[in-house]
């Protein structure tokens, strides 16, 4: 593409950097040769993100935003729609799938330090899309008006109601109304089909302009920048495209088989994925024997009943979140990546992980006494992961990073 | 934020009063037997359809899935003057229901979605006599509602059978025993049972089997691809070193 000779080309590339762009980001992105598994989570978000938007939009065509026709225009979807069970199925998969995918890119990070210095600014970008996506995606689950859109999103609402002083009035203002209702239907369509998605959009795009900017981490947590050819080549890169488009590929097809699975043969999931009681349309009136968040919110939500304030218990959710911004600053080994860690990061880290997958697993169980007192310890297991990260992390025996990265 | 309080507390002894729910017999529904969903059909719009819309069905649904001519639709289970492309309404309206119920029947199209298959077979084949229900009747897995036994005719009467065990403050319903047979036998009727559920699990989701059909083949040229994408990979990394 970087034959000038090309006319057309000559002539865009004279009002347009169109191979300026493909070069900056593609061709002449130069990315480690080592990435490994880890690093497939990336290209699959950006996937799950354009199949959720085109999804999307086929849904809208005959979604109805009405609180008395948005169930049944759903099944309208699902069954005299000309493939509407399919493009129905694959948005509701895909925003489960989203979330797995997202988590372990997330976990990509904590192992091999990609939040670290210089990339302070690509991870806050990605935990603001992260942000962007609860929302995105707590508010897309309101739409099919099932008992469980209608009395989650009650439960979430009132959580806002906690906060002392205009805690109910800000309720009632994202409600718009004293209950969920038609109004906040209406909203909640809004955001999630516009208002969200174009910040979302913005954002992935901020994100990646971070990424090529400073370069790809890598697993050895090594700046592959420091070595380059005479051409100013990073002597440990490979050009993006083709190296990695032919990889990502592979990595594509994988996560399609996965994805067409769930889709084709358990597009319910046992539940997880559509919950048994959204076959049911929201009723005001009957509230549903065990309001449970899906399962990518339980272990937030497992942070919030654990403490046993109402105020506290908000508090303690909208940290555990907010805490994951400062991570980059939290870390403070001399290396970046788990390969040169000493143990105190790898026990940290291997806690953190049973941590949160038991936060999940309790954020979906009933509030007894005795897993209440579970999920307390995992709440100060999660908060102590990072609070106490500056000085684990300080302390720890390290291994001497290699120079350039290792291969094979 | 009461209401969230409330919630809150509510979980306990939700979750009590779910974990206590009757044991589910198996419904062992086999989807594509087309006999099978003729049958259900057949008594889902003679016993069910009176009182329980289904209104997210439509009629010519049924002759593609259900191997029916459309005429077999119309005469057999259509109510006559119906449109073939029309959904599976009910004539009853919601007062009367109100009236004579106490509530309005729900809407079948996805309850088999939101009960689960085992839960529609037991509960169909679960009604015992209880006097001081209005209907006469009560149910093992859904105890106090109010619909009546709709298939007493097919399946007979049931009564109660209590059993008091040492240790228990009241008396445990242990099973159900048929006073007065019905047109069927048990066995038959549990294979109607079977029929009718299969058919509302049909009605859940009348995409299924095409869904089923097609991921196949999705999956099949997906490991195809696999191979290629793997190949193609394999021959442009031949050059990194």
């Amino acid at each position: 593409m970087s034959n000038n000779s090309n006319g057309l080309l000559a002539w865009i590339d004279a009002r347009f950097p169109l191979t300026k762009l493909w070069n900056e980001h593609l061709a002449q992105y130069y990315a480690p040769k080592n990435f490994n598994f880890w690093y497939y989570f990336g290209s699959l978000a950006l996937l799950i993100l354009v199949l959720q938007i085109v999804t999307g939009i086929w849904l809208t065509m005959n979604y109805k935003p009405d609180a008395e026709l948005a169930f049944a225009s759903v099944e309208y979807i699902m069954r005299d729609v000309n493939w509407g069970w399919l493009i129905r199925y694959m948005h509701s998969t895909g925003a489960s799938a989203f979330f797995i995918v997202i988590y372990l890119h997330m976990f990509r990070g904590l192992l091999y330090g990609s939040h670290r210095k210089p990339r302070e600014l690509i991870w806050i970008f990605g935990m603001l899309i992260y942000v962007c996506l609860m929302a995105e995606a707590f508010m897309g689950y309101l739409l099919p008006w099932g008992q469980m859109s209608y009395w989650g999103a009650q439960v979430i609402i009132s959580l806002f109601g906690a906060i002392p002083g205009i805690g109910d009035t800000l309720a009632l203002w994202i409600r718009g109304d004293y209950v969920i209702s038609d109004v906040t239907l209406n909203r909640f369509f809004a955001f999630h089909v516009i208002a969200v998605p174009i910040i979302l959009l913005a954002l992935v795009v901020m994100h990646i302009m971070a990424l090529h900017e400073v370069g790809s981490n890598n697993p050895d947590g090594v700046e592959i920048k420091k070595h380059k050819d005479e051409n100013g080549v990073p002597l440990d890169g490979i050009p993006f495209h083709p190296y990695y488009t032919v990889k990502d590929i592979v990595g594509v097809v994988v996560f399609l088989i996965f994805f067409s699975i769930v889709i084709f043969f358990m597009p319910e999931m046992g539940g997880w994925f559509l919950e048994k009681d959204n076959f049911i349309p929201a009723d005001p009136l009957k509230t549903p024997e065990h309001i449970v968040p899906l399962w990518y919110f339980t272990p937030f939500y497992a942070i919030l009943r654990a403490i046993p304030d109402k105020l506290g218990g908000v508090i303690a959710m909208g940290a555990a979140i907010v805490v994951l911004f400062f991570l980059p600053w939290l870390d403070r080994s001399p290396v970046k990546s788990i390969r040169y860690k000493g143990i105190l990061y790898k026990i940290a880290l291997a806690i953190f992980v049973v941590t949160f997958i038991a936060l999940g697993y309790l954020g979906t169980q009933p509030a007894t006494p005795v897993l209440t007192s579970f999920a307390q310890v995992f709440t100060f297991l999660y908060f102590a992961f990072f609070l106490f990260m500056p000085i684990y992390t300080r302390i720890d025996r390290t291994k001497p990073e290699p120079e350039r990265v290792t291969w094979k | 934020m009461r209401l969230l309080a409330c919630l809150l507390l509510c979980f306990p002894l939700v979750s009590l009063a779910a974990g206590g729910g009757a044991h589910l017999d198996r419904a062992n529904i086999v989807p594509d037997d087309r006999q099978s969903l003729q049958r259900g059909a057949r008594l889902f719009a003679n016993y069910c359809l009176s009182c329980h819309s289904a209104s997210y069905m439509r009629y010519n649904r049924l002759s593609e899935s259900l191997g029916l001519t459309e005429a077999q639709i119309v005469e057999n289970l259509m109510p006559a003057g119906g449109k073939i492309g029309s959904v599976m309404k009910v004539a009853m309206s919601a007062e009367d229901a109100r009236e004579w119920f106490g509530t309005v029947p729900p809407d079948l199209s996805v309850i088999s979605r939101s009960r689960g298959v085992d839960w529609l077979y037991t509960y169909l084949r679960s009604f015992y006599v209880d006097e001081s229900r209005a209907m006469g009747v009560n149910n093992v897995v859904f105890p106090d509602v109010g619909m009546p036994n709709v298939l007493w005719d097919l399946q007979g009467t049931q009564k109660a059978i209590y059993a008091k065990h040492d240790g228990d403050h009241g008396e445990v319903l242990e099973g159900l025993e048929i006073t007065e047979p019905g047109q069927l036998t048990p066995r038959e009727f549990d294979r109607a049972i079977r029929d009718l559920v299969n058919f509302l699990a049909f009605m859940g989701e009348p995409a299924k089997q095409e869904r089923i059909s097609l991921g196949i083949k999705v999956l099949l040229f997906l490991f195809f691809f696999l191979l290629v994408a793997y190949f193609l990979k394999k021959e442009y990394w031949k050059d990194v070193h």
